[in-house]
């Protein structure tokens, strides 16, 4: 399930470690817990910068490596800040066969922003997505938890319009 | 007790053996290059596949238990044909570079492809590009890992500390630190154990060879060597010794045929750090008994991966360290201070190399509370390994050599000495000394050795009851001193967390870094003999009995070096070259200035 972002996130983002610390204990600071931590946290913060990290390892008494480990595995989890939108190309077969790729080339030229990165307005964050299950309606394109059906070039335009 | 059946011979097996362990009891080979006796396994080489009847698919033999009326087969074409193809896949993705790589010849991977008859690799277009580095304790070559993740293993399960782990996934998978940091940022205690077990040339010792080789070919440097008592039992290993053969004869022989000017003992240093430590230990416990202050236990900063952890970790509780330096460090200081006015050279043109078995030495060098008029006490490290390297490429063939002893007046020492390259044995050392300054009679157990704290058990523990002490130890009459050692940052932490909570019970604890000791420091020799840790202890309590003189207090040359020099044990002098402090860092370095 995609995060709920609650609230719109950048580098400034302050992390107030009460704040940290509660989530952690909402968790019994239980390692087996330590992915739906991180979830929670990504959802508070809308990224996981290094500094929280610490601090759940420190709390939860797991090595630091190991909670960048899972980290860095999982490709929902961010630790750098995120964009107020994301924009997930789909690449699954089916949208890679029906020009996924072109449409990946077109985000890149209308948001002057490479795949992983986030534009320079903080306004989106570009990543692409491995079959969003939705093949029928390919390529598909998701902004947000919105999926935008049969996408061209075109249609690009406007569909990103919409987003401030 | 459990019946399977190998290669159509009926087994019998304990519960809970798994099929690698099994094979391996009953004489049949299964390669595997991510195994580690004892450790969990990740099953992640997958070398080690072994055909199950009924089971569908092939099953990695080191995390497979056997059951009953199991039947194996470890030969077979498919696990033949199964083995090569994963070969070549990790072949796919090494660097190989074997013909200049340290471990050639060593490459658990090079001897695996060998054992398997590989005469091709079909797969060799991908080479992932890592990132590397080089720190100053320990060199990582990522390049050539193969990600069978058992530096993970020691790392976490046995040293406890945690640094390195598996970072991203598929190709981009890396074995590193938390964040890409360098060791350097990170609470690495730079013990060297992921050294030993890394099977490539993946993880290393950072290089020394190259600097002490350009010292001992300048004819204006005046080179002094010293080595750990841990070395004379391991380094043997490397020329072909059994495990444990004490080899300090032609040890100090190698080293002048190196062309070093002086060549020391860290084991005088040793003795030396019986009298600075004894001494500061009982005025501690004097201020404690007497009047109520002070900080017990005292626990003991030979072991410099010991002393970084509780910089990371206790960073409040620093006050129960020793001031002492480690021996090879006091040693260093007394070359460069003591020893070069003697023979009139000047301490900038000395160069003194420390031979350890330890990695983490490697750092503590570079620590700057320890330089002698701003210049390193010592100024290179080499490991076991790296000195083996060194004879060898000089064209020293060290079975012909002699015997010969180091020199003096930084060279003699008792048996006391020896020990220390072993868990237990610094604190047995201390014992003898102390016991004897505070009773005016000998440690009372059977040549002097204290069984309770040796061996290889986690934490072990000792008491002792004063009686009838010499009247200026009357403070101690009937006083039991309770003492517990602990080697591997993993023990080392439960007594510490005892310290830190104020449950402590001890007067007085020993640490060493690594599970065992010295002896199996993370600059000694890799072996494969589940048995060499014992060897090694045997061969330093061989040492230790075979030497004329077994406590250090009537080592005369110690006894010498305060007349002449160092005045009285833990004098104004005594301090400034043998004792230091330390720095409290936090767990990520957040203590630190920069």
């Amino acid at each position: 399930m995609l995060a709920e972002r609650q609230q719109p996130c950048s580098e400034k983002t302050q992390i107030n470690q009460q704040e940290v610390s509660k989530i952690i204990d909402l968790f019994d600071s239980k390692r087996s817990n330590l992915i739906q931590v991180l979830h929670q946290l990504q959802n508070v913060y809308g990224f996981l910068p290094i500094e929280v990290l610490m601090q759940v390892a420190k709390k939860m008494s797991v090595p630091l490596s190991e909670v960048t480990g899972v980290v860095s595995f999982y490709s929902f989890f961010s630790t750098q800040p995120q964009g107020r939108h994301t924009i997930r190309v789909c690449l699954g077969t089916a949208c890679y066969v029906r020009g996924g790729k072109k449409i990946i080339e077109k985000v890149q030229e209308l948001l002057q922003v490479q795949l992983g990165e986030t534009t320079e307005d903080q306004r989106f964050t570009f990543e692409i997505a491995r079959c969003i299950g939705a093949c029928g309606l390919a390529p598909a394109v998701m902004i947000d938890n919105e999926v935008y059906r049969q996408v061209n070039s075109n249609k690009l335009k406007s569909i990103l319009a919409k987003y401030e | 007790m459990i019946n399977c059946t190998v290669n159509n011979k009926p087994i019998l097996v304990e519960n809970d053996t798994t099929i690698l362990e099994a094979c391996r009891k009953n004489g049949i080979y299964i390669p595997s290059l991510c195994n580690l006796d004892k450790v969990c396994n990740f099953g992640t080489c997958r070398m080690c596949v072994v055909e199950v009847e009924k089971a569908k698919t092939l099953q990695a033999a080191c995390v497979t238990a056997v059951q009953e009326g199991m039947i194996i087969k470890t030969n077979t074409m498919k696990v033949q044909q199964m083995r090569k193809v994963l070969y070549e896949l990790l072949l796919s993705d090494h660097k190989q570079q074997c013909l200049s790589c340290s471990r050639n010849l060593t490459c658990e991977l090079q001897a695996l492809g060998k054992t398997l008859g590989i005469k091709e690799s079909r797969f060799n277009n991908h080479e992932s590009h890592r990132k590397s580095e080089v720190s100053v304790s320990i060199t990582r070559d990522m390049d050539k890992c193969i990600l069978c993740r058992r530096c993970i293993s020691v790392c976490n399960e046995i040293q406890g500390v945690g640094i390195l782990h598996a970072q991203n996934r598929g190709y981009d998978t890396v074995i590193s630190a938390a964040n890409a940091f360098d060791l350097a940022q990170t609470d690495c205690i730079y013990c060297g154990q992921c050294t030993i077990v890394c099977p490539v040339g993946a993880l290393m010792e950072t290089d020394a060879t190259e600097i002490v080789k350009q010292a001992l070919n300048n004819p204006d440097i005046h080179t002094i060597v010293q080595v750990a008592p841990a070395i004379r039992v391991a380094i043997g290993e490397e020329f072909g010794y059994p495990p444990g053969t004490p080899v300090t004869g032609k040890l100090f022989s190698a080293l002048r045929d190196l062309g070093f000017d002086d060549i020391f003992d860290t084991n005088f240093a040793a003795d030396l750090t019986i009298i600075e430590e004894g001494t500061e230990f009982l005025s501690r416990i004097k201020n404690v008994l007497t009047k109520g202050q002070g900080q017990l236990p005292m626990i003991t900063s030979c072991s410099p991966g010991w002393i970084k952890y509780c910089e990371h970790n206790f960073p409040d509780h620093l006050e129960h360290l020793s001031t002492c330096r480690s021996p090879h460090m006091m040693l260093g200081s007394l070359v460069k201070s003591y020893y070069a006015k003697k023979i009139d050279v000047d301490p900038k043109k000395m160069f003194v190399v420390s031979v350890m078995p330890c990695t983490a030495k490697k750092f503590e060098i570079t620590r700057p509370e320890m330089a002698i008029d701003q210049h390193q006490s010592v100024d290179a490290v080499l490991t076991t390994r790296e000195l083996a390297s060194l004879i060898k490429s000089a064209g020293i063939d060290f079975t012909m050599l002699a015997e010969s002893h180091p020199d003096n007046p930084l060279g003699f020492s008792s048996g006391a000495a020896d020990i220390f390259g072993v868990t237990g044995g610094v604190m047995e050392a201390a014992l003898r000394t102390a016991y004897e300054l505070i009773t005016g009679r000998e440690l009372p157990f059977e040549h002097l050795r204290l069984e309770q704290i040796e061996g290889f058990d986690p934490i072990k523990e000792a008491m002792i009851t004063i009686t009838d002490p010499l009247p200026a130890f009357s403070y101690l009459d009937h006083q039991t001193l309770k003492i517990a050692v602990a080697s591997g940052a993993k023990n080392a932490e439960i007594l510490m967390r005892q310290v830190a909570e104020g449950t402590s019970p001890y007067h007085f604890i020993e640490i060493m870094g690594c599970p065992g000791g010295c002896i199996n420091g993370g600059g000694q020799p890799r072996s494969k003999d589940p048995l060499t840790a014992q060897k090694r202890l045997e061969g330093l309590f061989a040492e230790d009995r075979e030497k004329g003189i077994r406590k250090s207090h009537e080592n005369a040359f110690v006894n010498e070096l305060y007349e002449a020099f160092l005045n009285h044990p833990n004098s104004h002098i005594a301090h400034e070259y043998l004792h230091t402090h330390y720095i409290g860092r936090g767990k990520y370095n957040e203590l630190l200035d920069d």
